[in-house]
Protein backbone atom coordinates (compact mmCIF):
# COMPACT_ATOMS: atom_id res chain seq x y z
CA UNK A 1 0.00 0.00 0.00
CA UNK A 2 1.31 3.66 -1.05
CA UNK A 3 0.51 5.28 1.81
CA UNK A 4 2.66 8.21 0.82
CA UNK A 5 0.82 8.77 -2.34
CA UNK A 6 -2.99 8.14 -0.52
CA UNK A 7 -1.67 10.80 2.08
CA UNK A 8 -0.50 13.38 -1.22
CA UNK A 9 -4.26 12.91 -2.17
CA UNK A 10 -5.96 13.59 0.84
CA UNK A 11 -3.55 16.54 1.67
CA UNK A 12 -3.82 17.76 -1.82
CA UNK A 13 -7.70 17.80 -1.77
CA UNK A 14 -7.74 19.09 2.07
CA UNK A 15 -6.15 22.11 0.80
CA UNK A 16 -8.50 22.90 -1.69
CA UNK A 17 -11.04 22.65 1.10
CA UNK A 18 -8.90 25.07 3.19
CA UNK A 19 -8.24 27.36 0.47
CA UNK A 20 -11.82 28.07 0.13
CA UNK A 21 -13.04 27.71 3.63
CA UNK A 22 -14.93 30.75 4.43
CA UNK A 23 -17.57 29.39 1.86
CA UNK A 24 -17.27 25.92 2.64
CA UNK A 25 -18.20 26.87 6.13
CA UNK A 26 -20.36 29.97 6.01
CA UNK A 27 -22.90 28.54 3.50
CA UNK A 28 -23.87 25.20 5.62
CA UNK A 29 -23.97 27.83 8.33
CA UNK A 30 -26.11 29.88 7.12
CA UNK A 31 -28.44 27.50 5.61
CA UNK A 32 -28.74 25.51 8.75
CA UNK A 33 -29.71 28.71 10.64
CA UNK A 34 -32.55 29.04 8.17
CA UNK A 35 -33.53 26.20 8.32
CA UNK A 36 -34.12 26.78 12.29
CA UNK A 37 -35.74 29.51 11.40
CA UNK A 38 -38.13 28.30 9.61
CA UNK A 39 -38.98 25.09 10.17
CA UNK A 40 -37.48 25.57 13.83
CA UNK A 41 -39.14 28.63 15.01
CA UNK A 42 -41.93 29.98 12.22
CA UNK A 43 -43.33 26.14 11.66
CA UNK A 44 -41.93 24.08 14.87
CA UNK A 45 -43.61 26.98 17.37
CA UNK A 46 -46.85 25.49 15.97
CA UNK A 47 -46.06 21.86 16.29
CA UNK A 48 -45.51 20.63 20.02
CA UNK A 49 -43.65 17.50 19.64
CA UNK A 50 -42.64 15.08 17.38
CA UNK A 51 -42.10 11.11 19.47
CA UNK A 52 -41.76 13.19 22.62
CA UNK A 53 -38.71 15.63 21.30
CA UNK A 54 -39.42 19.28 20.99
CA UNK A 55 -39.94 19.91 16.98
CA UNK A 56 -37.06 22.41 16.75
CA UNK A 57 -34.58 19.40 18.22
CA UNK A 58 -36.15 16.60 15.89
CA UNK A 59 -35.33 18.32 12.91
CA UNK A 60 -31.28 18.54 13.72
CA UNK A 61 -30.61 14.69 12.66
CA UNK A 62 -32.52 15.16 9.60
CA UNK A 63 -30.70 18.66 9.21
CA UNK A 64 -27.53 17.06 9.70
CA UNK A 65 -27.86 13.91 7.30
CA UNK A 66 -29.15 16.40 4.31
CA UNK A 67 -25.89 18.41 4.66
CA UNK A 68 -23.69 15.56 5.11
CA UNK A 69 -25.22 13.49 2.35
CA UNK A 70 -25.30 16.71 -0.48
CA UNK A 71 -21.57 17.63 0.81
CA UNK A 72 -19.87 13.75 0.91
CA UNK A 73 -21.30 13.75 -2.82
CA UNK A 74 -21.11 16.90 -4.22
CA UNK A 75 -17.10 16.85 -2.40
CA UNK A 76 -15.93 13.60 -3.91
CA UNK A 77 -17.60 13.67 -7.51
CA UNK A 78 -16.07 16.68 -7.98
CA UNK A 79 -12.85 15.90 -6.59
CA UNK A 80 -12.61 13.43 -9.24
CA UNK A 81 -14.08 15.21 -12.07
CA UNK A 82 -12.30 18.25 -11.80
CA UNK A 83 -9.05 16.54 -12.66
CA UNK A 84 -10.58 14.81 -15.88
CA UNK A 85 -12.12 17.85 -16.78
CA UNK A 86 -9.10 19.86 -16.64
CA UNK A 87 -7.00 16.95 -17.76
CA UNK A 88 -4.58 16.28 -14.82
CA UNK A 89 -5.98 12.90 -14.34
CA UNK A 90 -3.04 12.20 -16.53
CA UNK A 91 -1.11 12.40 -13.83
CA UNK A 92 -3.33 9.97 -10.99
CA UNK A 93 -3.20 7.20 -14.31
CA UNK A 94 0.37 7.52 -14.98
CA UNK A 95 1.32 7.21 -11.12
CA UNK A 96 2.62 3.81 -9.09
CA UNK A 97 -0.91 4.05 -7.23
CA UNK A 98 -3.99 1.19 -7.61
CA UNK A 99 -7.33 2.58 -7.73
CA UNK A 100 -8.02 1.61 -4.03
CA UNK A 101 -5.47 4.19 -3.55
CA UNK A 102 -6.63 6.65 -5.15
CA UNK A 103 -10.13 5.90 -3.63
CA UNK A 104 -8.59 6.12 -0.28
CA UNK A 105 -7.30 9.51 -1.00
CA UNK A 106 -10.47 10.90 -2.61
CA UNK A 107 -13.19 9.63 -0.65
CA UNK A 108 -10.91 10.18 2.76
CA UNK A 109 -10.50 13.71 1.99
CA UNK A 110 -14.42 14.38 0.98
CA UNK A 111 -15.62 12.17 3.79
CA UNK A 112 -13.54 14.27 6.26
CA UNK A 113 -15.09 17.49 4.43
CA UNK A 114 -18.61 16.87 5.06
CA UNK A 115 -17.72 15.10 8.43
CA UNK A 116 -16.64 18.24 9.59
CA UNK A 117 -19.27 20.02 7.78
CA UNK A 118 -21.70 18.21 10.05
CA UNK A 119 -19.90 19.23 13.05
CA UNK A 120 -20.19 22.49 12.02
CA UNK A 121 -23.64 22.41 12.10
CA UNK A 122 -24.02 20.37 15.53
CA UNK A 123 -22.21 23.03 17.14
CA UNK A 124 -24.41 25.73 15.10
CA UNK A 125 -27.67 23.92 16.34
CA UNK A 126 -26.75 24.11 20.00
CA UNK A 127 -27.18 27.83 19.76
CA UNK A 128 -30.99 27.37 18.72
CA UNK A 129 -31.93 24.27 20.55
CA UNK A 130 -31.70 21.96 23.89
CA UNK A 131 -30.03 19.08 22.47
CA UNK A 132 -29.06 15.60 24.66
CA UNK A 133 -27.33 13.29 22.55
CA UNK A 134 -28.13 10.34 24.30
CA UNK A 135 -25.63 7.54 22.39
CA UNK A 136 -22.83 10.04 20.89
CA UNK A 137 -20.63 7.44 20.22
CA UNK A 138 -23.32 5.55 17.85
CA UNK A 139 -23.98 9.46 16.48
CA UNK A 140 -20.35 9.92 15.56
CA UNK A 141 -20.24 5.99 14.11
CA UNK A 142 -23.15 6.69 12.30
CA UNK A 143 -22.09 10.24 10.83
CA UNK A 144 -18.93 8.83 9.86
CA UNK A 145 -20.29 5.85 8.03
CA UNK A 146 -22.90 8.29 6.28
CA UNK A 147 -19.80 10.80 5.12
CA UNK A 148 -17.97 7.80 3.73
CA UNK A 149 -20.49 5.73 1.96
CA UNK A 150 -21.95 9.25 0.29
CA UNK A 151 -18.32 10.16 -0.67
CA UNK A 152 -17.96 6.39 -2.35
CA UNK A 153 -21.21 6.92 -4.06
CA UNK A 154 -19.97 10.61 -5.19
CA UNK A 155 -17.06 9.27 -6.49
CA UNK A 156 -18.47 6.72 -8.36
CA UNK A 157 -20.71 10.15 -10.21
CA UNK A 158 -17.24 11.79 -10.73
CA UNK A 159 -15.88 9.26 -12.40
CA UNK A 160 -19.01 8.33 -14.80
CA UNK A 161 -19.98 12.19 -15.54
CA UNK A 162 -19.28 13.40 -18.32
CA UNK A 163 -20.53 17.16 -18.09
CA UNK A 164 -20.65 19.45 -15.33
CA UNK A 165 -24.95 18.84 -15.78
CA UNK A 166 -24.28 15.08 -15.38
CA UNK A 167 -22.56 16.52 -12.07
CA UNK A 168 -25.35 17.79 -11.02
CA UNK A 169 -27.84 15.84 -12.19
CA UNK A 170 -27.58 12.75 -9.52
CA UNK A 171 -27.64 15.18 -7.12
CA UNK A 172 -30.49 17.46 -7.49
CA UNK A 173 -32.48 14.72 -8.95
CA UNK A 174 -31.89 12.02 -6.86
CA UNK A 175 -30.94 12.13 -3.83
CA UNK A 176 -32.45 15.61 -2.67
CA UNK A 177 -36.06 14.21 -3.17
CA UNK A 178 -34.42 10.94 -1.36
CA UNK A 179 -33.52 13.50 1.52
CA UNK A 180 -36.48 15.55 1.72
CA UNK A 181 -38.60 12.12 1.33
CA UNK A 182 -36.52 10.18 3.92
CA UNK A 183 -37.74 12.33 7.00
CA UNK A 184 -35.57 14.49 8.10
CA UNK A 185 -38.26 16.99 8.67
CA UNK A 186 -41.08 14.40 10.20
CA UNK A 187 -41.64 11.17 11.37
CA UNK A 188 -42.40 8.15 8.99
CA UNK A 189 -45.13 7.82 11.08
CA UNK A 190 -46.84 10.93 10.32
CA UNK A 191 -47.46 10.39 6.83
CA UNK A 192 -50.49 8.18 5.92
CA UNK A 193 -50.12 4.49 5.67
CA UNK A 194 -49.82 4.45 2.04
CA UNK A 195 -46.80 6.85 2.12
CA UNK A 196 -45.55 5.06 4.59
CA UNK A 197 -44.83 1.90 2.95
CA UNK A 198 -43.51 3.98 -0.04
CA UNK A 199 -40.75 5.35 2.06
CA UNK A 200 -39.63 2.00 2.82
CA UNK A 201 -38.01 1.62 -0.43
CA UNK A 202 -35.97 4.38 -0.21
CA UNK A 203 -32.60 4.10 1.54
CA UNK A 204 -32.45 7.57 3.17
CA UNK A 205 -35.53 6.57 5.51
CA UNK A 206 -33.55 4.13 7.43
CA UNK A 207 -29.89 6.28 7.72
CA UNK A 208 -32.02 8.83 9.29
CA UNK A 209 -34.15 6.86 11.64
CA UNK A 210 -30.60 5.61 12.82
CA UNK A 211 -28.74 8.80 13.28
CA UNK A 212 -31.97 10.08 15.12
CA UNK A 213 -31.94 6.55 16.94
CA UNK A 214 -28.31 7.96 18.67
CA UNK A 215 -30.13 11.23 19.43
CA UNK A 216 -33.07 10.84 21.01
CA UNK A 217 -33.63 7.31 21.04
CA UNK A 218 -36.75 7.67 18.64
CA UNK A 219 -36.37 5.67 15.30
CA UNK A 220 -38.98 5.18 12.52
CA UNK A 221 -37.55 1.44 11.74
CA UNK A 222 -35.58 -0.95 14.14
CA UNK A 223 -31.40 0.34 14.56
CA UNK A 224 -30.67 -3.30 13.15
CA UNK A 225 -32.69 -2.55 10.03
CA UNK A 226 -31.00 1.09 10.15
CA UNK A 227 -26.92 -0.61 10.07
CA UNK A 228 -27.69 -3.28 7.81
CA UNK A 229 -29.05 -0.33 5.50
CA UNK A 230 -26.03 1.27 5.63
CA UNK A 231 -24.18 -1.59 5.22
CA UNK A 232 -25.75 -2.40 2.50
CA UNK A 233 -25.76 0.84 0.46
CA UNK A 234 -21.80 0.91 1.39
CA UNK A 235 -21.25 -2.21 -0.10
CA UNK A 236 -23.08 -1.70 -3.12
CA UNK A 237 -21.09 1.60 -3.85
CA UNK A 238 -17.94 -0.25 -2.72
CA UNK A 239 -18.64 -3.23 -5.37
CA UNK A 240 -19.50 -0.61 -8.44
CA UNK A 241 -16.00 1.20 -7.04
CA UNK A 242 -14.37 -2.80 -7.51
CA UNK A 243 -16.05 -2.53 -11.39
CA UNK A 244 -14.73 0.91 -12.33
CA UNK A 245 -11.16 -0.78 -10.59
CA UNK A 246 -11.46 -3.96 -12.56
CA UNK A 247 -12.75 -2.59 -16.11
CA UNK A 248 -11.18 0.45 -15.93
CA UNK A 249 -14.20 1.99 -17.37
CA UNK A 250 -14.36 5.92 -17.97
CA UNK A 251 -11.19 6.35 -16.84
CA UNK A 252 -8.66 4.68 -18.44
CA UNK A 253 -9.35 3.10 -22.06
CA UNK B 1 24.64 0.20 -22.50
CA UNK B 2 21.74 -1.36 -20.55
CA UNK B 3 18.00 -1.26 -21.84
CA UNK B 4 15.74 0.92 -19.84
CA UNK B 5 12.53 0.73 -21.99
CA UNK B 6 11.41 -2.37 -24.09
CA UNK B 7 8.39 -1.88 -26.07
CA UNK B 8 7.50 -5.03 -27.48
CA UNK B 9 5.23 -5.92 -30.47
CA UNK B 10 2.73 -3.25 -28.93
CA UNK B 11 -0.82 -3.06 -30.33
CA UNK B 12 -3.61 -0.46 -29.40
CA UNK B 13 -6.87 -0.70 -30.73
CA UNK B 14 -9.51 1.73 -29.05
CA UNK B 15 -12.97 0.71 -28.87
CA UNK B 16 -13.89 2.36 -31.63
CA UNK B 17 -11.68 -0.30 -33.93
CA UNK B 18 -9.35 2.03 -34.55
CA UNK B 19 -5.67 0.82 -34.86
CA UNK B 20 -3.33 3.63 -33.03
CA UNK B 21 -0.32 1.43 -32.43
CA UNK B 22 -0.05 -1.61 -34.67
CA UNK B 23 3.03 -3.76 -33.59
CA UNK B 24 5.67 -1.23 -32.29
CA UNK B 25 9.00 -2.96 -31.02
CA UNK B 26 11.54 0.07 -29.61
CA UNK B 27 14.58 -0.98 -27.31
CA UNK B 28 15.61 2.30 -25.76
CA UNK B 29 19.31 2.44 -24.28
CA UNK B 30 19.94 4.38 -20.57
CA UNK B 31 20.84 7.84 -20.73
CA UNK B 32 19.99 8.34 -24.31
CA UNK B 33 17.82 11.23 -26.17
CA UNK B 34 15.01 9.75 -28.58
CA UNK B 35 12.95 11.92 -30.71
CA UNK B 36 10.06 10.17 -31.94
CA UNK B 37 8.75 11.86 -35.47
CA UNK B 38 5.81 11.78 -37.01
CA UNK B 39 2.85 13.34 -38.43
CA UNK B 40 -0.39 14.17 -36.22
CA UNK B 41 -2.31 11.19 -35.54
CA UNK B 42 0.75 8.58 -35.79
CA UNK B 43 -0.01 7.36 -32.90
CA UNK B 44 3.06 8.92 -30.50
CA UNK B 45 1.34 10.34 -27.98
CA UNK B 46 -0.58 6.80 -28.01
CA UNK B 47 2.29 5.05 -27.69
CA UNK B 48 3.74 7.25 -24.49
CA UNK B 49 0.57 6.64 -22.78
CA UNK B 50 0.08 2.96 -23.21
CA UNK B 51 3.92 3.24 -21.56
CA UNK B 52 2.64 5.51 -18.65
CA UNK B 53 -0.26 3.38 -17.81
CA UNK B 54 -2.73 5.84 -19.19
CA UNK B 55 -4.08 3.81 -21.87
CA UNK B 56 -4.06 0.08 -21.82
CA UNK B 57 -2.76 -1.87 -24.19
CA UNK B 58 -4.54 -4.62 -26.65
CA UNK B 59 -1.46 -6.32 -26.81
CA UNK B 60 2.59 -7.01 -26.59
CA UNK B 61 4.75 -6.18 -23.76
CA UNK B 62 6.62 -3.33 -21.79
CA UNK B 63 9.42 -3.40 -19.67
CA UNK B 64 11.10 -0.44 -17.84
CA UNK B 65 14.24 -1.33 -16.16
CA UNK B 66 12.84 -4.76 -16.28
CA UNK B 67 9.91 -4.63 -14.67
CA UNK B 68 6.40 -5.30 -16.90
CA UNK B 69 4.40 -2.00 -16.80
CA UNK B 70 1.19 -4.31 -16.25
CA UNK B 71 2.69 -6.93 -13.93
CA UNK B 72 5.00 -4.44 -12.00
CA UNK B 73 3.03 -1.41 -12.48
CA UNK B 74 4.61 0.14 -9.44
CA UNK B 75 8.16 -0.22 -9.72
CA UNK B 76 8.19 0.50 -13.29
CA UNK B 77 5.54 3.84 -12.98
CA UNK B 78 8.14 4.87 -10.68
CA UNK B 79 10.97 5.40 -13.05
CA UNK B 80 8.93 7.42 -15.25
CA UNK B 81 8.25 11.02 -15.32
CA UNK B 82 5.77 12.12 -18.32
CA UNK B 83 5.22 15.48 -19.23
CA UNK B 84 1.96 15.89 -21.41
CA UNK B 85 1.81 17.96 -24.66
CA UNK B 86 -1.59 19.54 -23.31
CA UNK B 87 -0.81 22.09 -19.78
CA UNK B 88 -2.78 20.39 -17.60
CA UNK B 89 -2.83 21.85 -14.03
CA UNK B 90 -4.57 22.72 -10.87
CA UNK B 91 -5.27 26.19 -11.83
CA UNK B 92 -5.46 27.26 -8.15
CA UNK B 93 -3.18 25.55 -6.33
CA UNK B 94 0.51 27.09 -5.61
CA UNK B 95 3.67 25.85 -7.85
CA UNK B 96 5.35 24.70 -4.92
CA UNK B 97 2.35 22.63 -3.62
CA UNK B 98 1.64 20.67 -7.32
CA UNK B 99 5.70 20.10 -7.01
CA UNK B 100 5.17 18.60 -3.85
CA UNK B 101 2.01 16.35 -4.41
CA UNK B 102 3.44 14.79 -7.58
CA UNK B 103 6.29 14.01 -5.46
CA UNK B 104 4.02 12.48 -3.37
CA UNK B 105 1.87 10.86 -5.88
CA UNK B 106 5.34 8.72 -7.09
CA UNK B 107 5.49 6.82 -3.02
CA UNK B 108 8.27 9.76 -2.65
CA UNK B 109 8.28 11.55 0.49
CA UNK B 110 8.44 14.78 1.56
CA UNK B 111 11.91 16.21 0.52
CA UNK B 112 12.24 20.22 0.54
CA UNK B 113 15.82 20.19 -0.90
CA UNK B 114 14.54 17.82 -3.57
CA UNK B 115 12.10 20.12 -4.31
CA UNK B 116 13.89 23.28 -4.19
CA UNK B 117 16.44 21.45 -6.72
CA UNK B 118 13.71 21.33 -9.39
CA UNK B 119 12.37 24.67 -8.97
CA UNK B 120 15.59 26.27 -9.27
CA UNK B 121 16.82 24.19 -12.18
CA UNK B 122 13.37 25.32 -13.98
CA UNK B 123 14.01 28.83 -13.21
CA UNK B 124 10.80 28.61 -10.93
CA UNK B 125 11.97 29.22 -7.62
CA UNK B 126 10.80 32.40 -7.45
CA UNK B 127 7.59 31.83 -8.52
CA UNK B 128 6.86 28.87 -5.95
CA UNK B 129 4.36 30.77 -3.90
CA UNK B 130 2.28 32.00 -7.08
CA UNK B 131 -0.58 30.39 -8.22
CA UNK B 132 -0.41 28.48 -11.42
CA UNK B 133 -3.20 30.70 -13.08
CA UNK B 134 -1.13 33.53 -12.67
CA UNK B 135 1.96 31.76 -14.43
CA UNK B 136 2.53 32.36 -18.58
CA UNK B 137 2.13 29.27 -20.79
CA UNK B 138 6.19 28.93 -21.02
CA UNK B 139 6.34 28.99 -17.08
CA UNK B 140 3.47 26.27 -17.25
CA UNK B 141 5.01 24.20 -19.35
CA UNK B 142 8.01 24.45 -16.88
CA UNK B 143 5.67 23.42 -13.64
CA UNK B 144 4.68 20.31 -15.90
CA UNK B 145 8.13 19.62 -16.52
CA UNK B 146 8.95 19.95 -12.38
CA UNK B 147 6.23 17.54 -11.83
CA UNK B 148 7.13 15.01 -14.14
CA UNK B 149 10.65 15.28 -12.11
CA UNK B 150 9.68 15.85 -8.71
CA UNK B 151 10.22 12.09 -7.53
CA UNK B 152 13.11 11.69 -9.65
CA UNK B 153 12.59 9.42 -12.65
CA UNK B 154 15.07 7.90 -14.80
CA UNK B 155 12.96 7.96 -17.99
CA UNK B 156 11.43 10.95 -18.85
CA UNK B 157 8.73 11.10 -21.24
CA UNK B 158 8.52 14.78 -23.30
CA UNK B 159 5.14 14.59 -25.35
CA UNK B 160 5.87 17.88 -27.73
CA UNK B 161 7.61 19.83 -24.97
CA UNK B 162 8.06 22.59 -27.30
CA UNK B 163 4.57 23.11 -29.26
CA UNK B 164 3.21 26.42 -29.20
CA UNK B 165 6.84 28.07 -27.26
CA UNK B 166 8.66 30.99 -28.56
CA UNK B 167 11.97 30.23 -29.60
CA UNK B 168 14.45 31.42 -26.65
CA UNK B 169 12.34 28.60 -24.52
CA UNK B 170 12.70 26.08 -27.01
CA UNK B 171 16.04 26.97 -26.74
CA UNK B 172 16.02 26.89 -22.81
CA UNK B 173 14.08 23.26 -23.26
CA UNK B 174 17.25 21.63 -24.95
CA UNK B 175 19.62 22.90 -22.57
CA UNK B 176 17.10 21.52 -19.41
CA UNK B 177 17.41 18.45 -21.81
CA UNK B 178 20.89 18.28 -22.12
CA UNK B 179 20.83 18.73 -18.01
CA UNK B 180 18.92 15.89 -17.78
CA UNK B 181 20.81 13.80 -20.04
CA UNK B 182 24.35 14.64 -17.44
CA UNK B 183 22.27 13.14 -14.52
CA UNK B 184 21.76 9.80 -16.63
CA UNK B 185 17.95 10.63 -17.43
CA UNK B 186 17.27 8.92 -20.17
CA UNK B 187 14.70 11.27 -22.36
CA UNK B 188 12.32 10.21 -25.09
CA UNK B 189 10.36 13.26 -26.40
CA UNK B 190 7.70 13.04 -29.42
CA UNK B 191 7.62 16.32 -31.71
CA UNK B 192 6.69 17.98 -35.14
CA UNK B 193 9.89 19.76 -35.30
CA UNK B 194 12.59 18.31 -37.04
CA UNK B 195 15.29 20.73 -35.86
CA UNK B 196 14.65 20.08 -32.07
CA UNK B 197 15.62 16.37 -33.34
CA UNK B 198 18.54 17.21 -34.96
CA UNK B 199 19.74 20.16 -32.19
CA UNK B 200 19.13 17.44 -29.19
CA UNK B 201 18.19 14.03 -30.11
CA UNK B 202 20.93 10.98 -30.54
CA UNK B 203 18.71 8.42 -32.11
CA UNK B 204 15.48 9.24 -34.24
CA UNK B 205 12.60 7.24 -34.35
CA UNK B 206 10.18 7.59 -37.14
CA UNK B 207 6.29 6.57 -36.80
CA UNK B 208 3.35 6.96 -39.10
CA UNK B 209 -0.05 4.65 -38.91
CA UNK B 210 1.18 3.30 -35.66
CA UNK B 211 4.21 2.16 -37.07
CA UNK B 212 7.99 2.34 -36.39
CA UNK B 213 9.08 3.09 -40.01
CA UNK B 214 12.56 3.87 -38.77
CA UNK B 215 14.75 4.15 -35.43
CA UNK B 216 18.50 5.31 -36.60
CA UNK B 217 21.34 7.04 -34.80
CA UNK B 218 20.76 10.56 -36.08
CA UNK B 219 24.10 11.37 -37.51
CA UNK B 220 24.13 7.96 -39.33
CA UNK B 221 20.85 8.55 -40.61
CA UNK B 222 21.49 11.94 -42.14
CA UNK B 223 24.85 10.52 -43.47
CA UNK B 224 22.51 7.37 -44.79
CA UNK B 225 19.49 8.88 -46.10
CA UNK B 226 21.18 12.41 -46.83
CA UNK B 227 21.68 13.52 -50.51
CA UNK B 228 24.23 16.24 -51.36
CA UNK B 229 23.46 18.75 -53.53
CA UNK B 230 26.23 20.62 -54.96
CA UNK B 231 25.77 24.36 -56.71
CA UNK B 232 28.12 25.52 -59.43
CA UNK B 233 27.92 29.49 -59.45
CA UNK B 234 29.55 30.33 -62.80
CA UNK B 235 30.51 33.61 -64.12
CA UNK B 236 28.25 33.26 -67.03
CA UNK B 237 24.55 33.48 -67.59
CA UNK B 238 23.37 30.30 -68.94
CA UNK B 239 20.47 30.05 -70.90
CA UNK B 240 20.44 25.87 -70.62
CA UNK B 241 22.65 22.95 -69.11
CA UNK B 242 25.01 22.73 -71.79
CA UNK B 243 24.93 19.22 -73.99
CA UNK B 244 28.21 18.33 -72.69
CA UNK B 245 26.97 18.10 -69.43
CA UNK B 246 23.82 16.47 -70.13
CA UNK B 247 24.63 13.11 -68.82
CA UNK B 248 24.61 14.29 -65.00
CA UNK B 249 21.12 15.73 -64.28
CA UNK B 250 21.77 18.76 -63.72
CA UNK B 251 19.14 21.31 -62.56
CA UNK B 252 19.92 25.30 -64.16
CA UNK B 253 19.05 27.33 -61.11
CA UNK B 254 20.08 31.37 -59.82
CA UNK B 255 18.26 32.79 -62.76
CA UNK B 256 20.90 30.67 -64.95
CA UNK B 257 23.96 31.57 -62.75
CA UNK B 258 24.30 27.88 -61.08
CA UNK B 259 24.01 24.60 -61.92
CA UNK B 260 22.90 22.20 -59.36
CA UNK B 261 24.22 18.94 -58.96
CA UNK B 262 22.48 16.22 -56.59
CA UNK B 263 24.78 13.13 -55.49
CA UNK B 264 25.08 10.60 -52.96
CA UNK B 265 27.42 10.74 -50.17
CA UNK B 266 27.66 7.45 -49.38
CA UNK B 267 28.13 6.23 -53.59
CA UNK B 268 31.75 5.06 -54.55
CA UNK B 269 32.00 7.53 -56.64
CA UNK B 270 30.29 10.41 -56.45
CA UNK B 271 31.31 11.87 -59.99
CA UNK B 272 32.13 15.17 -58.34
CA UNK B 273 35.77 14.87 -59.75
CA UNK B 274 34.65 13.95 -63.35
CA UNK B 275 31.39 17.09 -63.79
CA UNK B 276 34.02 19.66 -62.72
CA UNK B 277 36.29 18.38 -64.96
CA UNK B 278 34.22 18.24 -67.64
CA UNK B 279 32.91 21.71 -66.34
CA UNK B 280 35.89 23.62 -66.90
CA UNK B 281 36.50 21.67 -70.42
CA UNK B 282 33.61 23.03 -71.81
CA UNK B 283 35.03 26.59 -70.76
CA UNK B 284 32.61 27.67 -68.22
CA UNK B 285 34.31 29.70 -65.20
CA UNK B 286 33.29 29.15 -61.87
CA UNK B 287 32.86 31.64 -59.30
CA UNK B 288 32.10 29.41 -56.08
CA UNK B 289 31.26 25.89 -55.41
CA UNK B 290 29.06 24.92 -52.48
CA UNK B 291 27.31 21.72 -51.25
CA UNK B 292 24.77 21.55 -49.30
CA UNK B 293 23.74 18.62 -46.89
CA UNK B 294 19.46 17.94 -46.86
CA UNK B 295 17.94 17.75 -43.51
CA UNK B 296 16.18 15.14 -41.10
CA UNK B 297 13.04 17.50 -42.51
CA UNK B 298 13.68 16.08 -46.50
CA UNK B 299 14.47 12.38 -44.87
CA UNK B 300 11.30 12.62 -42.40
CA UNK B 301 9.28 13.69 -45.68
CA UNK B 302 10.37 11.28 -47.98
CA UNK B 303 10.10 8.44 -45.62
CA UNK B 304 6.78 9.11 -44.38
CA UNK B 305 5.36 9.74 -47.83
CA UNK B 306 6.94 6.61 -49.41
CA UNK B 307 3.77 4.12 -48.71
CA UNK B 308 1.84 6.50 -50.47
CA UNK B 309 3.35 6.50 -53.33
CA UNK B 310 3.82 3.06 -53.66
CA UNK B 311 1.08 1.78 -52.27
Amino acid sequence: MNWTAIRAIYAFEMARFFRTIAQSLISPVLSTSLYFVVFGAAIGSRIDQVEGVSYGAFIVPGLIMLTVMTQGISNASFGIYFPKFIGTIYELLSAPVSFLEIVMGYVGAAATKAMFIGIIILITSFFFVDLDIQNPLAMIAFLLLTCVSFALFGFIIGIWASNFEQLQLVPLLVVTPLVFLGGSFYSISMLPPVWQAISMFNPVVYLISGFRWAFFGVEDVPIATSLFAIALFTSLCLGAVWWIFKTGWRIRQ
Amino acid sequence: MATILSIQNLRKAYASGFEALKGVNLDIEEGEIIALLGPNGAGKTTLISTVCGITMPTSGTVTVAGFDILNNYRQARSLIGLVPQEIALEPFEKVINTVRFSRGLFGKGRKDSAVEDILKRLSLWDKRDNQIRELSGGMKRRVLIAKALAHEPRVLFLDEPTAGVDVELRKDMWGIVEQLRADGVTTILTTHYIEEAEAIADRVGVISKGEILLVEDKDTLMARMGKKQLDVQLTTQLDAVPDVLATYDLILGDGGWTLIYSYDVNAERTGITKLLTDVQASGLQLRDVVTRQSSLEDIFVSLVHQPEETG
